[in-house]
């Protein structure tokens, strides 16, 4: 227990150390710009695969459990709206953040470990190169750009493809299924997804760059901290959350 | 002695409850070059590691160029580490890119050079290691052992260091390349580079490059002088580790 604990205040304090050499970095030369473009590329067209073919079929499954059941209360042309709620406030950062967040967080702690295990890191370091700045920070700030856009995109995809469900399944009407998602769905409720996809993405990024930089015990080590990071992006968004959730609700609603 | 390059004192290190160090103190001037030898895990390439600032050590000093570097921040650290090359015992080179874009790394990092001051450049500090045009575009997986080595010391030699630190460099390799390593090794301390640390556990090569030879036993320097007085020298202990009969 005790020995549990120490690791989880080290893991902790690490990531925290870490977010404050990426601060710190952030105005120290150079800028390896390039760098940041490249991460975008990885990161984001890369994914688009397997975010948008999740929104889509998340955003008919709920909106197709939604129908069934509050047709059952006289509710269903409200659907619109409760689905849009739930796939701009929750499903669309959440799921993205998820999916987008384990494939991209574990790739870079693959890359970095096996760095790290190989002394390449090391050998950044004594050629006077900033590793966090060389390494971390252009993926930190791709992933500023790349979350918000992945789950603006997820968003619209989830939406259009529970419209979609509504006509082919349900028989409605897509000119009043839009205009009462659209009356009842105010810019705030997109708006706060997408900030809170922000702050996923800055997290997830971390994440995955510390475990890869902290990576010991070799190729079997770098096995430990990929599944490791898996597990602690899916607990970091979904925990990290359900305070956003608060702090935004406190804030604006 | 002038300002020395590197100087320890009463340095310790331990890791959970290991104590690998136990107080090392000497001083390295210009145009020196130290060999610590020892058994493996006596702490050899712990040592190097903090003298690079890889690692901090838990008491003691170091300084490098005149600074003291074991309190100074990672950023803080890198200006120093310019100064310096290292050389690792697996050569570290990065793997996805090509030879020649590994030596190129620390210019293209540090100096505003042209491409084509760059190559040659490159070129040069590959002539140095005995390697041809042909490895250029090769990666790190496609090169032997010793090719890996003298890329590494290429690297190390493309930021012009004061100061080299070489990490068991023949460890792993034939005769014939041991050998090479070795006059490499010679060959740079009378030009490129005249200030150097080896570390190995390899007697021929401490014959061969060192002015002085440390032997690291228990955590401490048992011995510190020129090689042929370490050769005859009347401590058991150190006369085991030579014999090879230390355990």
């Amino acid at each position: 227990m005790e020995t549990y604990l120490r690791r989880t205040v080290v893991w902790y304090g690490g990531v925290g150390l870490l977010t404050g050499h990426v601060l710190r970095s952030l105005a120290l030369p150079p800028k390896y710009f390039r760098l940041v473009v490249r991460e975008v590329e990885v990161m984001g067209v890369q994914s688009l695969g397997v975010a948008l073919t999740a929104a889509i079929f998340t955003g008919m499954v709920f909106t197709l459990q939604s129908a069934v059941n509050m047709a059952r209360f006289g509710a269903e042309s409200y659907v619109g709206p409760v689905a849009a709620l739930a796939i701009l406030r929750e499903l669309g950062p959440v799921l993205t953040a998820i999916l987008v967040g384990g494939k991209v967080a574990s790739g870079i702690t693959a890359e970095l470990g096996s760095m790290k295990v190989t002394e390449q890191i090391d050998a950044l370091r004594t050629l006077g190169v900033n590793h966090v700045k060389r390494l971390v920070v252009p993926r930190v700030l791709a992933s500023l750009v790349v979350f918000p856009l992945l789950t603006v995109l997820s968003d619209a995809v989830g939406v259009l493809g529970g419209m979609a469900i509504m006509y082919l399944e349900r028989g409605a009407d897509m000119w009043a299924y839009w205009n009462t998602t659209t009356y009842w769905v105010v810019p705030k409720d997109f708006l706060t997804g997408v900030g809170k996809a922000v702050f996923f993405g800055a997290v997830v990024t971390l994440i995955g760059c510390y475990n890869g930089l902290s990576t010991e015990g070799g190729t079997e080590g770098l096995g430990r901290a990929t599944t490791a990071t898996v597990v602690h992006v899916t607990m970091g968004v979904i925990v990290s959350d359900f305070f956003l959730t608060k702090l935004f609700l406190t804030l604006f609603y | 002695m002038a300002d020395p390059v590197v100087e320890l004192q009463g340095v310790r290190k331990s890791f959970d409850t290991i104590d690998v160090l136990r107080g090392v103190s000497f001083a390295l001037a210009k145009g020196e070059t130290l060999v610590v030898m020892g058994g493996s895990g006596s702490g050899k390439t712990v040592l190097l590691r903090l003298i690079a600032g890889l690692i901090r050590p838990d008491a003691g000093q170091i300084r490098l160029f005149g600074r003291s570097i074991e309190r100074l921040r990672e950023e803080e650290l890198l200006p120093v580490r310019r100064r310096m090359g290292y050389v690792f015992q697996g050569a570290a080179l990065f793997d996805s890119l090509s030879v020649y874009e590994n030596v190129a790394y620390p210019l293209r990092e540090h100096t505003s050079l042209r491409e084509g001051e760059i190559e040659a450049r490159v070129v040069r500090n590959l002539g140095l290691v005995g390697l041809g045009r042909e490895v250029l575009r090769l990666l790190p997986s496609e090169l032997s052992g010793g090719m890996k080595k003298r890329a590494g010391i290429a690297r190390a030699l493309s930021a012009s260091p004061e100061l080299l630190l070489f990490d068991e460099p023949t460890a792993g390799l034939d005769p014939t390349n041991s050998k090479l390593v070795a006059e490499l090794i010679q060959a740079l301390h009378g030009g490129v580079c005249d200030t150097a640390i080896v570390v190995t556990h390899d007697l021929e090569l401490a014959k061969t490059v060192g002015d002085r030879v440390a032997v690291l036993i228990d955590g401490r320097f048992a011995a510190i002088g020129p090689v042929a007085e370490i050769l005859e020298t009347d401590n058991a202990a150190v006369q085991a580790f030579l014999a090879g009969e230390a355990r």
